[in-house]
């Protein structure tokens, strides 16, 4: 089989299987149940593709946190730690600094969207700059970003299965199946749902092995003496402290390009649209760095493997190779059900968010303008199982490397359409054509750079006699913003008209008092 | 009409990307707490100090 790249031979651990598939059936029952919860009708997009936009500050906290903090994400940066050290860390200030940023921009497009009906990103594009083509083009960004982050969140899953000793695609096929029909028939509602659960399993293993594992290990100060002994002798030199420049602009450069993208993807945008007020993101924001203390124990995870001594052939398998050396077996079940569990709510969240793209931005805007809400409705349910069933075949059919590199591309993809939508939400100086522009200059060129580093997420740019090791994101991103304001400033000063603007000022307040948002566009959901 | 409160309270925000964003200013090993070296105990102090600047930022901010 083509997944040989992340399999290593494991014995069936029955104990765990058990208590693993007990745990999934949990969840799965849930996720059906799901569509009674605040019931309404299903049949407009509001309510199947954002849960209504009722959800209060607790439910977002753990829709948030359960959609922005993957199992790819539990499994891929430890093993990052593990296999390099210090540069695998950058996941710790990337979600230190995603909160403050978002807390500022994020508020303010939950306003607009909630004034104007709009249900994705690319929706606040059309109507802020009056423009098919850009938002057609923020719509095709999301999509094309969000595909291989769902084929990972299958890589996750299927690691776990791995670590357990369960051969075969079947298990992978049959859990997402599930997935798709529960996504399928109550949107938005069964992740909100099953959040709660992925958070609470995964704060308990994480809980329990940073108490449990140092005991094992003879402590912390043990831990990083036996990390700093052994980075230097991996293939590629790693270390405990990133040392010099190039290791160092590296490390803050990951770190902010991540946090800029984090909150452009269509599944973050669509769990925030999903709150029920502006206050309940800003409140939000201030409350989720708890996630981001979790993600640096789970980074320290790494390490704890480095010095549990545990030799596996794929560093993917490092955590679960140490829960498996450490914890009882009904342990190592509930672990690894916490990581699987961390799989299904990402992924509904991606594919739900990808269908409202589709559904709004190619279907209603090309295909088939006078849709109903109802129609809407159908037709995303029907592409959310299209993603999902597209992202199983990547899976199956492709090795894990093609969908790892995509899923980096994607972030460098992503950020690109920051100057639509951020700037956007700030000044229609920017010109739209200019907008096209730029965002076709950072694709075009992060893809090149990417493409030439075989796919390493930093490029050595020479400037001005040295070389800048940055992430090819932030270079990307700077490429358009220059060709985006240049192309916007020669447009305006040509007399280059705008198309019009349906949103108003008082949109954007998001310090506004709730009540006062006039509801315009898409009905407003029933209280 | 209440008064609007100042967005002036978001310039708070900027100092956790001025704390991280420069990492020469944390990338050592000294000093140490308990054996857990500067780099990774500054960087988990930061969680700690930036969701109490956004916690301030919001009440600061919040219509009453």
């Amino acid at each position: 089989m083509t997944l040989a790249l992340i399999s290593e031979p494991h014995d069936t651990n029955t104990t765990a299987l058990v208590v693993f598939v007990t745990l999934f059936g949990l969840v799965t029952v849930l996720g059906f149940v799901a569509v009674r919860w605040r019931q309404a009708k299903l049949d407009h997009l509001d309510e199947w593709g954002l849960g209504g936009r009722r959800f209060g500050t607790v439910i977002t906290w753990f829709l948030l946190g359960g959609d922005l903090y993957t199992a790819y994400t539990f499994i891929a940066v430890p093993a990052l730690v593990f296999g390099a050290g210090a540069i695998g860390f950058f996941a710790l200030p990337y979600t230190i600094m995603v909160y403050p940023l978002a807390f500022i921009v994020m508020p303010r497009l939950w306003s607009v969207c909630r004034a104007n009906g709009y249900v994705t990103p690319a929706d606040f594009v059309l109507g802020r700059y009056a423009s098919r083509q850009l938002a057609l083009l923020v719509a095709l960004t999301g999509i094309l970003a969000t595909m291989p982050y769902i084929a990972l969140q299958l890589v996750g899953m299927q690691i776990v299965l791995g670590a357990l000793g369960v051969e075969g695609d079947w298990p992978l096929i049959i859990a997402f199946v599930i997935l798709a029909a529960y996504t399928y028939q109550s949107g938005l509602r069964a992740p909100a749902l099953i959040a709660i659960v992925k958070d609470t399993l995964i704060y308990v293993t994480i809980i329990v092995a940073v108490i449990y594992i140092p005991s094992k290990i003879g402590g912390f100060g043990a831990m990083f003496d036996a990390a700093e002994k052994a980075l230097p002798t991996r293939d590629t030199p790693g270390a405990l402290i990133p040392a010099g420049a190039n290791a160092q602009v590296a490390y803050a450069t990951l770190a902010f390009g991540s946090a800029l993208a984090l909150f452009l993807y269509p599944h973050a945008i669509t769990a925030v649209l999903s709150a029920k007020s502006a206050q309940t993101v800003r409140r939000n924001t201030a409350l989720l760095p708890a996630y981001s203390f979790l993600l640096g124990l789970i980074a320290l995870l790494g390490y704890m493997a480095i010095a549990r001594g545990i030799d596996p052939s794929d560093p993917n398998f490092a955590v679960p190779d140490l829960f498996l050396n450490v914890f009882p077996s009904w342990f190592v079940g509930f672990a690894f059900a916490a990581i699987a569990i961390g799989a299904l709510v990402p992924a509904a969240v991606m594919s739900i968010a990808a269908a409202n793209l589709f559904t709004r931005s190619i279907y209603k805007a090309y295909l088939r303008p006078q849709a109903s809400g109802a129609e809407e409705a159908q037709m995303a349910k029907i592409v959310s199982l299209l993603v999902k069933i597209g992202a199983l075949v990547i899976i199956v059919t492709l090795p894990t490397k093609y969908a790892i590199e995509l899923q980096l591309l994607g972030g460098v993809w992503i950020v690109q359409t920051l100057p639509a939508i951020v700037v956007g939400l700030y000044t229609r100086w920017l010109h739209r054509w200019a907008l096209i522009a730029g965002w076709a200059v950072g694709m075009v060129l992060g893809t090149l750079m990417a493409a030439s580093q075989d796919f390493a997420p930093t490029y050595p740019l020479e400037l001005f006699g040295t070389t800048i090791n940055a992430y090819t994101g932030v270079f990307a991103l700077a490429a358009n913003l220059v060709v985006t304001l240049v192309l916007t400033f020669v447009l305006r000063r040509a007399g280059a008209r705008d198309a019009g603007d349906d949103t108003r000022a008082e949109d954007f307040d998001e310090l506004a008092e709730d009540a006062v948002y006039p509801v315009r566009g898409a009905p407003a959901p029933v209280a | 009409m209440k008064e609007h409160p100042s967005r002036w309270w978001y310039a708070l925000l900027a100092l956790p990307l001025v704390g991280l964003l420069y990492p020469p200013l944390y990338a050592t090993r000294d000093p140490e707490i308990a054996g857990i070296p500067f780099f990774y105990w500054y960087q988990f102090a930061w969680v700690v100090v930036s969701a109490v600047l956004t916690l301030v930022v919001y009440l600061a901010t919040r219509r009453r």
